[in-house]
């Protein structure tokens, strides 16, 4: 199919081929590159913005908060939220879409919710996509929410031009999970919630952690209070996060960050195109076969594996087996 | 890649019984499908607003306040309004009299109390087969 | 802390099990490899808990009947609050009503009262629920379906117009602008010239359970729980005979929980309450004893009226041992219990009075305060004038006809309510551990403790529905195809103009100067610490209505969402 009208409505502002083109890319379905490369040509630079920490910790109240700030300067608005598909029944529910104050809906913003689901071109990709067709459509402001734990995390990093890290007040499971993963990847750290017992606390754990990390180039992870409910500490974080993106007009640290993301996204490709390549030229059969080989101790799974490399190599394209 | 079918389940009107709307998106996740739900007191232009952002396949309208009579009806002009080609059912508490009203402006099918789940889920996957 | 000494109680109930010597370590349970199952009925059938029984139960040795139960009226109150329970008072036949405008409700009103209902229940429809009034963009489509439509003092006055407020006790289900509409029930008796030390009656005023289940908060929880401690406060000195919460599981349950975790999520409520009156420098002994409670009352027989006993013992003990109270009214229970309404079917309506008989008998077996049985028809619309009688006689029969109420708690001994019992004490305290790790109620709220459980535990249930390993009378089984023949109450389709242009001519003709003095005075008071409820009445009389009232402690206080669980 040919994708490329939608993706020229989308230029012009069309919010429904945008939605329409998002969910072409989220089913990968043929040709939706093309439509890709176009909206890619058509990016306007949206600033973009990563949210991320474990579940529960009131994320998405803070992107909505941080969503009327934007609102208020005039900004328009995407929001980007990533939920976990099941692995087991490949369903998922999206459930934290956003509730925005205006009844009559608010045509200043566009909010997509987004299951991991585990195609062959890997959520980092589609999500990466999902913000330039934002971009393209106009929104100037991008918010990005991912549940920042469990299997599936999504590489927020390669997405966003400033990572927060949301937190809050707890056991100290929240603070661990963040040790686990999250600490090198924000550029701001929020403790939410920060009227619940022990707010305070969970700050300092989280200053005396940092500073256990010595290399920040230039930017050392602000810890900050704040209370998505009532509003509290929003402010504060719209200038932390304003003083962070100030840093990446520093075209060193920009080239920097870009560069890393732009390899990345091209290895995702890549990698894409291997698994893509592996399922049309492989029958399922064959490929269980040679997994049970392995299982069956026939085989190691380093020659497995080159096998498949080489079939997947061989032309001509037999139906699709995964 | 399979074409993943998406369903929005609403709630407009100001009533906080969200058990069956909760126990229908449930029932859809675990047939496979990605649901997104709005949370309690969507208005009509929100609902659609959402489903239009969202792209989704249909819209599960649950309402257990009596409201249906002016709320769903909204949903349907709005719907058509956006020329949107998505299927929309209903839900809650509804009475017997009030449903060929609710079918004449273009709502699909009526679930009231007691309907078995795999009934909706059954009705959505065999209406919804072949998505695009 | 206040968790922690919960836990400590548990040990003690877990000690008194590790005392019995008996092969099954299981007091009061007979083994069950002693009755063969049979085809029908499995043994070990689960109830709405999930709890297995046995068979049969036999005498627990190790029970201690002193300590367990003590006698009807006495610590702690497993028997009941009353020394002679129903010999001395017949329960408060207590029907929930309201449609459309103040005048329909204040009709049905004087209908059931003729009928022998003796106190009234006032239902509001959504939007006063929200503290919107009927003209408000969000009430589209709301006005009076649910319940009535109360907008302001006016509308309050006319609600009970011709009926003395002296001699009737009201129950008013309200929440989140609870303040604002109790308000108005006070101004209403004042303009009967009823002073408010003789007012009776409840406001529920139950906001934790909003965040829970039922879902009609507005205000964030700090804001919200402050507003209800306003209200106890100003209740104690003011309004001495009323309730000024009814601490409420009947909503947990209809959003699907267990009837253990009904019990337990109410208690940890009530004990929430407490302590926060207490943290506002209440003296617990005084307004403790105007703290009630509501429960549902759902099919399972013995499992419902174990419930309530097992609630009065676990409160007597809490206030005791706990809070260290020493006023005996403040550990007494009382509770107002409504049959459920999420049995009711659709199909076969019919056979919804049936449920109600018998969900209705657990209430009274069980040592209700005050009761309201549902209509057959509530499965379908607003409930019809004939279902709501029918739903009374129900009443009327278990109290005049049945001969339950001649003895006071019956079933006290039995083998098996007492194991019943016991059982969902236990399970209560282990629910309160749980809640404990969360950092108690407002921390298990944030983090959606409970609105977890509540889903699986729903989602559980209807699948086992769905499997048919649960029978629902007329829906998985015994069925029939015969069409639907229930008369419904239809609303008046002109009511809701009439009522806007009421408020309308109501804010045009007001005393400018008045009005806004009162909540330029409700704003101040809001921001600052004061107790609430002087300025918020004052406004009220001022003539705002419920929407501005509320309209500015939203400004105040921020709105809240919650966080999705599904």
């Amino acid at each position: 199919m040919n994708y490329t009208a939608l993706a020229k409505s989308i230029f012009r502002g069309d919010r429904k081929a945008a939605a329409r083109l998002i969910s072409i890319v989220e089913d990968e379905e043929e040709g939706y590159e093309d439509a890709m490369k176009l909206v890619f040509s058509g990016t306007k630079g949206a600033g973009v913005l990563g949210v991320t920490g474990p579940p529960g910790v009131g994320k998405s109240t803070l992107v909505f908060e941080l969503a009327k700030r934007y609102r208020k300067n005039g900004k328009s608005v995407g929001i980007v939220a990533v939920d976990p598909t099941s692995p087991l029944t490949g369903g998922a529910i999206l459930g934290d879409r956003i509730r925005m104050t205006d009844l009559a809906g608010d045509q200043g913003v566009f909010i997509r919710s987004m299951g991991t689901r585990g195609g062959t071109g890997g959520l980092s990709l589609q999500a990466s996509n999902t913000i330039r067709i934002l971009d393209a459509m106009g929104c100037e402001e991008i918010i990005v929410e991912t549940v920042g734990a469990g299997q599936t995390q999504v590489d927020i990093m390669g997405l966003a031009d400033t990572v927060v890290v949301v937190t809050m007040p707890g056991t100290g499971d929240e603070v661990q999970s963040i040790k686990a993963g999250l600490l090198e990847i924000a550029d701001i750290y929020v403790v939410n919630k920060m009227d619940l017992p022990g707010a305070m606390s969970t700050a300092a754990d989280l200053k005396s952690m940092l500073n256990l990390v010595d290399d920040w180039k230039g930017w050392k992870p602000p810890v900050l209070l704040a209370s998505a409910n009532s509003g509290r500490g929003i402010d504060e974080l719209t200038g932390s996060i304003g003083g962070h993106r100030s840093r990446m007009l520093d075209p060193v640290v920009s080239m920097e960050r870009r560069s890393k993301q732009a390899r990345k996204e091209i290895f995702d490709i890549i990698t894409g195109q291997i698994m893509h390549s592996i399922a049309s030229n492989i029958q399922a059969d064959e490929l269980d076969a040679i997994v049970r080989e392995v299982v069956e101790k026939k085989t190691n799974p380093y020659d497995a594996a080159r096998k498949i490399s080489i079939a997947a190599s061989r032309t001509g394209k037999p139906p699709k087996a995964l | 890649m399979a074409r993943k079918i998406r369903v929005l389940i609403a709630k407009p009107g100001l009533d906080g019984h969200d058990r069956g709307a909760k126990v229908v998106a449930r029932a859809l996740r675990d047939a496979g499908m990605e649901v997104i739900y709005t949370g309690l007191h969507q208005s009509p232009e929100q609902i659609v607003q959402t489903a239009l952002q969202e792209d989704v396949d249909a819209i599960g309208l649950s309402s257990l306040s009596g409201a249906h009579d002016v709320l769903f009806p909204r949903v349907m002009e709005l719907v058509k309004k956006n020329r949107m080609k998505v299927l929309v059912t209903a839900g809650g508490i509804i009475p017997e009299e009030d449903i060929p009203a609710l079918k004449k402006c273009g709502i699909a099918a009526v679930f009231g109390p007691g309907t078995p789940i795999d009934d909706i889920v059954k009705f959505h996957k065999e209406r919804l087969s072949q998505k695009g | 802390m206040l968790m922690a000494l919960a836990l400590k109680k548990k040990g003690k109930a877990g000690a008194r099990r590790g005392n019995s010597s008996g092969q099954t370590a299981r007091p009061g349970r007979q083994p069950k490899a002693v009755v063969p199952e049979t085809a029908e009925r499995r043994a070990g059938y689960p109830n709405l808990s999930w709890i297995e029984t046995d068979p049969f139960y036999v005498q627990d040795r190790d029970f201690d009947y002193g300590e367990r139960l003590g006698l009807p009226g006495e610590y702690p109150f497993t028997r009941g609050i009353h020394r002679d329970m129903y010999l001395g008072r017949l329960w408060t036949m207590r029907q929930f009503a309201g449609f459309g405008s103040a005048f329909e409700t204040n009709r049905r009103f004087k209908y059931l009262l003729s009928h022998g209902e003796t106190g009234l229940s006032v239902a509001f429809d959504y939007p006063t629920l929200y503290g919107y009034d009927t003209d408000d963009p969000h009430s589209e489509g709301e006005y009076g379906k649910c319940g009535v439509a109360v907008s302001s003092l006016e509308d309050m006055t006319v609600l009970f117009d011709g009926i003395p407020l002296d001699t009737v006790s009201t129950s008013m289900t309200i929440n989140g602008p609870a303040s604002v509409i109790w308000a108005m029930y006070l101004g209403a008796a004042e303009a009967q010239g009823v002073s408010k030390s003789r007012l009776r009656g409840t406001i529920q005023n139950d906001v934790l359970k909003e965040y829970i289940a039922q879902k009609s908060f507005i205000f964030p929880p700090a804001p919200s729980m402050r507003l209800v401690i306003d209200t106890f406060e100003y209740g104690m000195h003011n309004v001495p005979s009323w309730n000024t919460i009814s601490i409420s599981g009947y909503h947990i349950r209809e959003a699907g929980s267990t009837a253990v975790q009904e019990l337990a999520f109410t208690l940890a409520d009530g004990l929430e309450y407490v302590r926060q009156g207490i943290e506002r420098g209440l003296d617990p002994n005084l307004f403790v004893p105007r703290l009630s409670f509501f429960f549902n009352a759902h099919n399972d027989f013995f499992e419902e009226i174990a419930k309530y006993r097992a609630a009065r013992r676990i409160w007597a003990r809490e206030m005791k041992e706990s809070f260290g109270l020493t006023s005996e009214r403040a550990m007494k229970l009382r509770f107002h219990t409504q049959t459920a309404g999420c049995t009711l079917t659709a199909e076969q309506p019919e056979n919804n009075i049936t449920r109600v008989s018998i969900q209705a008998m657990a209430a009274v077996l069980g040592g209700t305060q005050s009761l309201h049985t549902n209509s057959l028809d509530e499965a379908l619309a607003l409930p019809t004038e004939k279902a709501v009688r029918t739903a009374l006689r129900t009443q009327q029969i278990i109290a005049y006809e049945s001969g339950i109420p001649n003895v006071v708690d019956p079933l006290g001994g039995s083998y098996y309510v007492e194991w019943l019992t016991d059982q969902m004490e236990e399970r209560a305290y282990r629910i309160f551990d749980e809640i404990s790790m969360y950092g108690g109620v407002i921390g298990a709220i944030e983090r959606g403790y409970f609105q977890k459980a509540i889903t699986e535990s729903s989602y559980r249930y209807q699948k086992e529905v769905e499997r048919k390993e649960r029978i629902v009378v007329g829906v998985n089984e015994f069925t029939t195809d015969e069409p639907l023949e229930i008369p419904t109450l239809r609303l008046d389709p002109k009511g809701r103009d009439r009522q806007v242009a009421r408020l309308r001519k109501l804010r045009r003709t007001r005393d400018r100067s008045k009005f806004e003095s009162a909540m330029n005075r409700l704003r101040k008071i809001a921001e600052g610490e004061e107790n609430t409820m002087p300025a918020i009445l004052d406004a009220v009389r001022a003539k705002a209505t419920l929407g501005e009232v509320t309209g500015v402690l939203r400004d105040v206080f921020g709105e809240y969402s919650e966080q999705q669980i599904i």
